[in-house]
C-alpha cells in the first residue's frame, strides 16, 4: 500500500486521474460505436505531430526563462521555412529538407532577437513571452499579404497577390513523414514510424545537448543563476542559447505538423499553438524550470489522447459536438493547475 | 544625588532560538533622562534584546523569552510592539521606516494627525473628517524644535538627505506624548560625522527633557561621548556595565572582543611561505551593503590570510570583488600577472577558487545532486569530466568520473549524505558547506578565498570545516584568504588578520596580538586615538 502511496506521489496524481481518464474512454469507446484502432492511431499521429513543438519547450524551461509562451516565433520561422521552399518549388523530401534548411537560420535570428528581450525582462518571461507571441504573429500576418510569393498554389485566386490562409501541401510533402516505413495493421491502424522517428532523433539531440558543457551550464542557469555567474558562465549567453534552441525546435516542430496535417496554416493559426504544447509538457510532470524528455513523451501521449478521445466518445454519447469545449477547457484548465503549482516536478 | 528609581529595568532576561541561547540572564536598569549606550559585537545579543522590550511577534513565536521587564517598578511583558508603543518606548530602526512620497510633517504625525470636523461628520461621523493641516504643522514643527535640528517640514522624505530621515523618524516617535524611553538601533551608522554630531547633540537635549534613551552603536567614541552607562554585551551576556565616566574606547573595545582565553598560536613560528602570491593594490567594489573604498594588501604564497571586521565594513566586498561578482575596480595580481576584474571565468581561469558567504544563494544548485555540486565549476572552467566522442566533436559529461569526484570528497570531508546523487537542499548546513568547499577544492585552485565559512553551523560541523582548510594549506600549500566575522576563527588559523572598517583596511595584526588591538581596529579608534596621542 504504502509503495503505490509513494508511486502516486512520484508519479503526479493528476497525470494519474488523466490516465485513468484516457483508459476508460479506450475501454468506453466500443460500446458508443468508436473504432479503437482507429482512436489508437489518430492518438499517436496527433502524437508525432505536436511532440515536437513541446519538445521545443524543454530548453527554455532549463534555462530558467519559464514555459515558451512565444513558441510562435519559431512556428513564424517554420512558416518561413515551408512558404519559402514552397516559392522555390521544392517538392517531396527536397521540400520538406529545403523548409527544414530554410527555417533554421530564420529561427536563429529571430530566436536571438528573442532572446536579447528576454534577457531585459528576467522573472517577467512567460507574460512577455506571450505578448511577442501575439505581436509577431500578427505583424507577419500583414507580411504574408506583402511578401512577393508567386507560386499560384499558395496566392489568393483573385488578385493574384499575398497568401491564403490556408495552403494545401498536395503534390509537395504532405505526409512525407507519416509515410516513410509506415506500418499498416487491419482496416484502420496505421503506425506513422517516420514521423515518430524524426520525434526520436530530435529528442535525443536534445538529450545529448543537456549533456554536454554547454548543457550543463545552460541547466545550471536555470537552476540557480547566481551559482552559474560565480562559476565563469554568463547567464544571458546561456538563455539566449536556450531561445535560439527553442525558437528553432518550434520551427521544425510546426514543419512536421504541416506534413503530417498536410496544410500550412498562416495568418491567425499560430496564435494559440503554444498553448497545447505548454499544457501537454505540463502534463506531462514538468515544471516551470525542470522538464525532461519523459515528461514530453509522457505528457504528449496523455494530452494528445485525451483531445483524441474525448470529443469522439462524448459526442457520440451526447450526439452534440463539443470537442472544441472540451479542448480548451482541457489544455488552459491544465495551464492553470499547472501553474499554481508550479514548484513540484514530478519524474 | 541620590538614585532615582529606575524607569526601565531588564531583570534577568534570556532568550534562545531553536536551542541556541542568544541572551543569558542580562540585567541592566535605565534610569530617567539617562543615556545608556549599548555595545557589542554582531551576533552578540543587542538586536534581540531590543525586539524583546518591544514585544515584536518574532520573539513570541520562537516561544518566548525567560526574566522578566519591568517598568516603573511594575512588571510588564508586551505581546505586539503597539503595547509598547501606549506604555511609552518608541524606537528608531537601523532601517527607515518613512514614506517617500509624504512630506516631513505628514511621517511625523502619521496616524496621528490632527482632525477638522466638518458637516459630513453630522451625517456620516467622524469618518468624514478631514486632516487639519496647520495643528499637523504646528506639532511637526514643535516635535523638530525639540530636538534641535533645522528641518524642513513641507520636504518629501524621497528628496532628503539621509540625515534628516533619521531626524524625521526620531521627531515621530518624540512626538507622542507620553514618550519616555527611547529606542535608537544604530541611528549613526548612514550619517556623515558632522550629522551624527548634531543627532548626539539632539539625544542630549531629549535627555535634558527627561526622556530616557538606550543607544545602540559601534562607533565606540560616540557612545562614551553621549552615554552615562555603557553595557557591554558579549555573546549573550552583559560582561559589562560601567558609567561613562573614565571610561576609555580602549576599554570599551577590549570588553567587546576579549574572551577569558588567551590565543596561543605555538605554529606561527615555524610558518613558512614562499613569493608573494597575491597583490591587491586600491581595490574598490561596489557591494551593497558591503562596499569596499581603498583597500590594498598582499599575501605570501601558502599563507592563510584572515580578513575580519564587523558587519557592513566591506570585508566580505574584497573577495566577491575580486572574484569578478561585483563591479570593482583598482589593481590585483597573482603572481605577478594581473586578474581582470568583473570577469569571473577569468579569475576562477587563473587559478582561484571562492567559497561564497551566501551558501544557498551562490554556493549551491540547490535542486541538484551532489556530483552536480562538486563537478560543475571544474567542469565549466577547467574542462574535466567531460568524455569525448566521435573524434572529440561531441564532448558528453562523464557522469562515472563525477561521481567518483564526488565520492571523494564526501569520504575525505566526511560529508553526510545518502549518496552522490542527492539533492544539496536536503543536506544540513554545515554539510552544505563542506559541499562548498570540495567544489573548490575540486577546481585545484592556487589561491583560495573562503568567505564565511563557519557561519551559521553547528560547533562540531565548524571545527571540520577549519580542520579541512588547515590541512588543505599544509598539503597542497594552497594560499587561503579567509574572511570572517569571528574573530576567534581567524586568530585560530589565519597567519596575519587584516581588520577592514569603512571600506578600507584599518590594520594588519599579528593572529596572537592583543584582543583590544583588533577591537580598536574594528570600532574604528586607531586613527582617533592616534590624533588625540
Amino acid at each position: 500500500m504504502r509503495k503505490i502511496k509513494e508511486f502516486a506521489a512520484d508519479f503526479g496524481w493528476p497525470r494519474i486521474i488523466i490516465f485513468l481518464f484516457l483508459v476508460s474512454l479506450f475501454i468506453v469507446a466500443p460500446f458508443v460505436g468508436v473504432s479503437i484502432s482507429r482512436s489508437l492511431s489518430d492518438t499517436l499521429n496527433r502524437f508525432g505531430q505536436n511532440a515536437i513543438l513541446v519538445l521545443a519547450l524543454v530548453p527554455m524551461v532549463q534555462s530558467g526563462c519559464g514555459l515558451n509562451f512565444g513558441l510562435p516565433v519559431g512556428i513564424i520561422a517554420g512558416l518561413l521555412g515551408s512558404t519559402i521552399a514552397m516559392q522555390l518549388g521544392l517538392t517531396g523530401w527536397l521540400g520538406f529538407i529545403g523548409a527544414v534548411a530554410i527555417c533554421v537560420p530564420f529561427g536563429l535570428l529571430l530566436g536571438w532577437l528573442y532572446g536579447q528581450l528576454l534577457n531585459k525582462v528576467k522573472g517577467e518571461e512567460m507574460t512577455i513571452a506571450m505578448y511577442v507571441g501575439f505581436s509577431i504573429v500578427t505583424f507577419f500576418s500583414i507580411l504574408w499579404l506583402l511578401l512577393p510569393y508567386s507560386n499560384p498554389a499558395m496566392i489568393w485566386g483573385y488578385g493574384g497577390a499575398g497568401l491564403r490562409t490556408t495552403i494545401t501541401l498536395d503534390n509537395y510533402w504532405s505526409k512525407i513523414l507519416n509515410d516513410f516505413l509506415a506500418v499498416r495493421i487491419g482496416s484502420g491502424f496505421v503506425f506513422p514510424t517516420g514521423m515518430i522517428l524524426f520525434f526520436a532523433l530530435c529528442a535525443f539531440f536534445v538529450y545529448l545537448f543537456f549533456r554536454t558543457k554547454t548543457g550543463t551550464a545552460m541547466t545550471a542557469v536555470g537552476s540557480n543563476p547566481d551559482f552559474a555567474r560565480a562559476g565563469g558562465v554568463s547567464s544571458d549567453k546561456m538563455r539566449t542559447v536556450s531561445v535560439m534552441l527553442s525558437t528553432v525546435l518550434g520551427g521544425v516542430g510546426i514543419l512536421v505538423y504541416q506534413q503530417s496535417f498536410g496544410f500550412i496554416q498562416l495568418y491567425q493559426a499560430p496564435l494559440y499553438m503554444a498553448f497545447p504544447a505548454v499544457a501537454a509538457l505540463l502534463i506531462g510532470g514538468a515544471s516551470v524550470n525542470k522538464a525532461s524528455m519523459i515528461n514530453v513523451v509522457v505528457g504528449t501521449l496523455l494530452f494528445q489522447g485525451i483531445l483524441t478521445m474525448t470529443p469522439s466518445v462524448i459526442n457520440s454519447i451526447l450526439q452534440t459536438d463539443m470537442s472544441e469545449v472540451i479542448r480548451i477547457v482541457l489544455s488552459n484548465g491544465m495551464i492553470l493547475y499547472a501553474l499554481t503549482r508550479k514548484t513540484k516536478v514530478s519524474k | 544625588m541620590p538614585k532615582p528609581p529606575p524607569l526601565l529595568s531588564l531583570k534577568h532576561i534570556s532568550k534562545s532560538f531553536y536551542g541556541n541561547a542568544v541572551l543569558e540572564d542580562v540585567s541592566f536598569d535605565v534610569g530617567p533622562g539617562e543615556i545608556v549606550g549599548l555595545v557589542g559585537e554582531n551576533g552578540a545579543g543587542k538586536t534581540t534584546l531590543m525586539r524583546i522590550l518591544f514585544g515584536m511577534p518574532v520573539i513570541a513565536e520562537t516561544g518566548g523569552y525567560g526574566g522578566q521587564i519591568e517598568l516603573d517598578g511594575a512588571p510588564v511583558s508586551f505581546k505586539t510592539p503597539f503595547d509598547a508603543l501606549d506604555a511609552g518606548i518608541g524606537m528608531v530602526h537601523q532601517e527607515f521606516s518613512l514614506i517617500p512620497g509624504f512630506t516631513t510633517t505628514e511621517n511625523i504625525v502619521l496616524n496621528r494627525e490632527p482632525m477638522k470636523a466638518n458637516l459630513a461628520c453630522e451625517v456620516f461621523g467622524d469618518r468624514m473628517s478631514v486632516l487639519d493641516r496647520a495643528t499637523m504643522r504646528s506639532v511637526a514643527e514643535k516635535a523638530i524644535d525639540r530636538l534641535g535640528v533645522k528641518l524642513d517640514p513641507e520636504t518629501l522624505v524621497s528628496e532628503m538627505p539621509v540625515g534628516h530621515k533619521q531626524f524625521t523618524e526620531i521627531a515621530r516617535e518624540i512626538i507622542r506624548e507620553n514618550v519616555r524611553l527611547l529606542v535608537l538601533d544604530e541611528p549613526t551608522a548612514v550619517l556623515t560625522e558632522s550629522e551624527a554630531e548634531i543627532l548626539l547633540e539632539a539625544l542630549r537635549r531629549l535627555a535634558a527633557q527627561g526622556i530616557s534613551i538606550i543607544f545602540i552603536s559601534h562607533r565606540l567614541h560616540e557612545i562614551t561621548k553621549v552615554a552615562d552607562t555603557i553595557v557591554v554585551l558579549r555573546d549573550g551576556k552583559v560582561v559589562k556595565s560601567a558609567p561613562s565616566e573614565g571610561t576609555s574606547v580602549r576599554d570599551i573595545a577590549a570588553w567587546m572582543v576579549g574572551r577569558s582565553v588567551e590565543t596561543k598560536r605555538p605554529d606561527l613560528a615555524s610558518r613558512t611561505f614562499g613569493e608573494e602570491a597575491l597583490r591587491v593594490e586600491r581595490l574598490w567594489v561596489d557591494m551593497p551593503g558591503e562596499t569596499v573604498r581603498d583597500v590594498s594588501f598582499s599575501v605570501r604564497s601558502g599563507e592563510i590570510f584572515g580578513i575580519g571586521g564587523l558587519a557592513g565594513q566591506g570585508k566580505l566586498g574584497v573577495p566577491n570583488g575580486i572574484m569578478g561578482l561585483y563591479a570593482g575596480g583598482g589593481s590585483v595580481t597573482l603572481h605577478g600577472k594581473p586578474v581582470p576584474l568583473n570577469d569571473p571565468k577569468a579569475a576562477l581561469a587563473m587559478g582561484m577558487a571562492f567559497v561564497s558567504e551566501d551558501r544557498r544563494g551562490v554556493g549551491l544548485l540547490l535542486d541538484e545532486s551532489l556530483e552536480w555540486n562538486i563537478g560543475f565549476t571544474a567542469m565549466q572552467i577547467r574542462g574535466e569530466y567531460l568524455k569525448r566522442y566521435l573524434g572529440g566533436l561531441l564532448k558528453l559529461r562523464d557522469e562515472a568520473g563525477l561521481r567518483k569526484l564526488a565520492e571523494e570528497y564526501i569520504e575525505l570531508l566526511s560529508i553526510k549524505c545518502t549518496s552522490p546523487k542527492q539533492f544539496a537542499k536536503e543536506l544540513s548546513g554545515g554539510n552544505q558547506q563542506k559541499i562548498c568547499l570540495a567544489k573548490a577544492f575540486a577546481m585545484q585552485p592556487d589561491l583560495l578565498f573562503v568567505s564565511e565559512p563557519t557561519r551559521g553551523i553547528d560547533v562540531g560541523a565548524k571545527e571540520l570545516v577549519l580542520k579541512s582548510l588547515r590541512h588543505y594549506n599544509r598539503d597542497n600549500g594552497t594560499t587561503i584568504v579567509m574572511v570572517s566575522s569571528e574573530l576567534e576563527e581567524l586568530r585560530s588559523i589565519c597567519d596575519r588578520v587584516a581588520i577592514v572598517d569603512e571600506g578600507r583596511i584599518a590594520g594588519i595584526l599579528p593572529p596572537d596580538a592583543d584582543i583590544a588591538e583588533f577591537g580598536l581596529l574594528m570600532a574604528g579608534e586607531v586613527k582617533e586615538e592616534a590624533a588625540r596621542a
